[in-house]
């Protein structure tokens, strides 16, 4: 049976479940209880599961998740908030040094089943330090989770999955996504490292994640206008990379593009284009194309949809890597991509 | 206009302008208002007890200290002078109380009951951790300064939230004081009335700064801001630092939350086997605190008290031989991890990513040894 929620709503529904489905699971972050959370993500939850479950958290990051370690030590399933991207730096320490090399440290004999929520991307109009996308330095840590959402049913079922899990999760939410609806049927909860195809296709293979997942699906509709088809790949997690599926769909398309709102420079799009060229070098008809923000720091929001990934920045590279002339601009590709990656 | 601020209850920290003390140098047994009714029970049997304790502490730091220059450690970070911080603490402790520590507390982990062929592989760095803390009930060693506070902290909120009287103990040093996570760690125990133990071992020195570049005032006065209650007591004082520890447990197990102990101490030799001390500290003062020794003391007392001394000396000798030698027999015979090992317990479900580079890695090996 399905329902149709907003993403935030999703989210909200996969907490209550959580909470009601174990009692060892507990919600704790910066005015997630009475408020229900500045995007109103925990609306109500503390009214059904009191302030023992739904923890108001004093203004302080690095505690929220240091205190949710000691937490883990005693069994308990911490769903810990950062209320904003920007705001994640504090807990740096307490998630890269602590959180993510407990297991490894004590050779398997102590268990971090943290689950940590962070609002990311751009595309909302706020303010600095509100919409900036820090996803690859989690990446980068070895003992952590990192995944994201694109949809209301991907919300649910990744988050339910993430609290379930005995590793630490980092569950980056799609905050410019809360409030687009979706169908959601609570009985899927999927796993954790499986990319999903979302659109089929024999010409070009675009990999996103989280926002970028919805902008590449509308340039895969575009580009159908012309005779292109194009196949698009929800990577759902980005830590780990589910390269298995992206080189099964190079393999038939021979071409690919990566697309995400982080900087460009040591990225999800940087390790996902190195893993493709060692593994699927030969089936490349082009080179790989990236688009992604720049390597800047998050722009002023009013410049914002110069930096972020759009529809015609993505349909740009579509064209690059099938040596076509761009329908909008009429420059020709042909010449460059002939002799592979120069250009 | 002006605005005052009242100062912080004075109530709330004993021990500012002396450090309380319940043995004078000489042995004497001083009279302490606070510490004395948690004392009653310590008679010349327990007082023995507490000294054969320290007596082991200090002779696996040495034996480890000389391990270590002859080779056999990569590093230690040596206790020396801090035994009765710990020891006193550590006694004081129950069996299902949690200690989250940082490295320099060899004195918990022994007295917790730590295995010393795990313990040794730490400082061979053949593990990360040597010992299972869920066993022993004590946190992997914390080499980030002050992260483990945070981590005391939350197990005493979960202990609360169970219902149970467990407590949680963390220590740290009084470089640690200057770190955000303890100021965030006394915030989070304070609002939420954890019943967390904060131990500061104030041995005067973070690596070869001195405590006043960490703090201008008494670093037991910091607690008191945040309404934790808090006592500066003689670190080389074994029976002050357990009543202190008594209290502070009792507290926090009848629901009367966080309290904070400074324990105003001294390392004698230098931050790990790395530094030479000398370098920022002249010979006066390490003299100066030798006559402090927390072990003499207590022999003092003991004689005070007609104990047979050369019986207690010669029974705490072979205790501490004995644990010396299984020491260095465990830091001897100790394997280094194999190879493979590099790849095990990243994950609590492996990803096939990881598990890819691990089959990498042992079809390289094995090319390798193919052709030698």
């Amino acid at each position: 049976m399905t329902e149709t929620l907003t993403l935030a709503k999703a989210i909200n529904a996969a907490l209550a479940d959580s909470l009601s489905g174990d009692d060892r699971v507990l919600l704790m972050g910066e005015d997630i209880g009475k408020l229900g959370g500045v995007f109103r993500v925990t609306d109500g939850l503390q009214d059904t599961f009191g302030p023992q479950r739904v923890i108001d958290a004093p203004l302080a990051e690095s505690a929220i998740i240091g205190t949710a370690i000691g937490m883990s030590y005693r069994g308990f399933r911490v769903v810990a908030e950062i209320q904003f991207d920007g705001f994640i730096y504090p807990a740096f320490d307490q998630i890269v040094a602590q959180v993510a090399k407990l297991r490894y440290r004590s050779q398997g004999r102590v268990t971090m089943p943290l689950t940590i929520r962070v609002p990311f991307g751009g595309a909302i109009g706020s303010v600095e330090h509100h919409s900036e996308s820090p996803e690859s330095y989690f990446a980068h840590t070895a003992g952590l989770r990192v995944v994201t959402a694109s949809t209301p049913q991907e919300a649910y079922s990744t988050l339910r999955a993430a609290i379930q899990s005995d590793d630490p999760v980092l569950f980056f939410e799609p905050k410019s996504k809360y409030y687009t609806k979706g169908e959601v049927d609570r009985t899927i909860v999927r796993d954790l490292e499986t990319a999903n195809i979302v659109a089929s296709g024999r010409d070009v293979t675009i990999a996103a994640y989280g926002p970028t997942v919805e902008t590449a699906l509308r340039a895969a509709i575009a580009a159908a206008d012309e005779g292109i088809e194009i196949e698009v790949i929800d990577l759902r997690s980005i830590s780990p990379l589910d390269v298995d599926t992206v080189v099964e769909s190079v393999r038939r398309t021979g071409r690919l593009i990566v697309a995400h709102e982080a900087p460009n420079e040591s990225s999800v799009s940087s390790e996902l284009v190195a893993s493709v060229a060692e593994r699927a070098f030969q089936h490349l008809e082009a080179a790989p194309e990236r688009v992604t923000g720049y390597d800047t720091p998050y722009p002023p929001s009013a410049v914002e949809h110069d930096y972020l990934p759009s529809i015609d920045r993505l349909l740009d590279a579509v064209d690059r890597t099938l040596g076509r002339r761009n329908s909008r601009t009429g420059l020709d590709y042909s010449s460059v991509t002939t002799v592979g990656a120069a250009r | 206009m002006s605005i005052t601020v009242p100062a912080p209850d004075p109530a709330l920290a004993v021990g500012l302008d002396v450090p309380l003390t319940v043995l004078d140098l000489d042995g004497t047994r001083l009279p302490n208002e606070l510490l004395d009714p948690h004392l009653t029970d310590i008679d010349e049997s327990a007082l023995t007890n507490l000294y054969v304790d320290m007596v082991r502490v200090r002779r696996l730091d040495t034996e480890a200290f000389a391990l270590t220059r002859q080779g056999h450690l990569v590093l230690w970070p040596p206790l020396l002078g801090q035994e009765a911080a710990q020891v006193g603490p550590a006694r004081a402790l129950g069996e299902q109380d949690w200690v989250f520590g940082s490295y320099r507390e060899h004195g918990f982990a022994l007295l917790r009951g730590a295995d010393m062929s795990e313990f040794a592989r730490i400082w061979k760095a053949y593990a990360h951790s040597g010992w299972d803390p869920q066993e022993i009930r004590m946190a992997p060693s914390q080499i980030i300064i002050g992260a483990q506070t945070l981590h005391g902290v939350g197990y005493a909120m979960a202990a609360k939230m169970d219902g149970s009287d467990d407590v949680a103990l963390t220590t740290f040093g009084d470089g640690a004081t200057s770190e955000g996570d303890v100021s965030e760690a006394l915030v989070w125990a304070s609002t939420f009335q954890a019943p967390v133990v904060f131990l500061c071992q104030n041995n005067q020195y973070a690596i070869s700064e001195p405590v006043a570049l960490q703090s201008g005032v008494p670093l037991a006065l910091r607690p008191t801001g945040f309404g934790i209650p808090s006592m500066r007591v003689d670190g080389n004082d074994v029976l002050a630092m357990h009543a202190a520890a008594r209290i502070a447990f009792d507290r926090a197990r009848s629901g009367g939350g966080p309290t904070f102990i400074e324990a105003v101490t001294y390392r004698r030799g230098p931050h790990t086997t790395t530094d030479d001390p000398k370098r920022y500290r002249d010979r006066a003062e390490e003299e100066a605190w030798i006559a402090k020794d927390p072990l003499d003391r207590v022999e003092r007392a003991l004689e005070r008290m007609g104990a047979n001394m050369e019986a207690v000396r010669a029974e705490a000798k072979i205790r501490a031989d004995q644990l010396a030698k299984e020491f260095r027999a465990a830091c001897e015979h100790a394997e280094p991890p194999l190879a493979d090992a590099i790849f095990d317990q990243v994950y609590a479900q492996p990803t096939r990513r990881l598990e890819r580079q691990r089959l990498e890695h042992q079809a390289f090996v094995n090319s390798i040894e193919a052709t030698a």
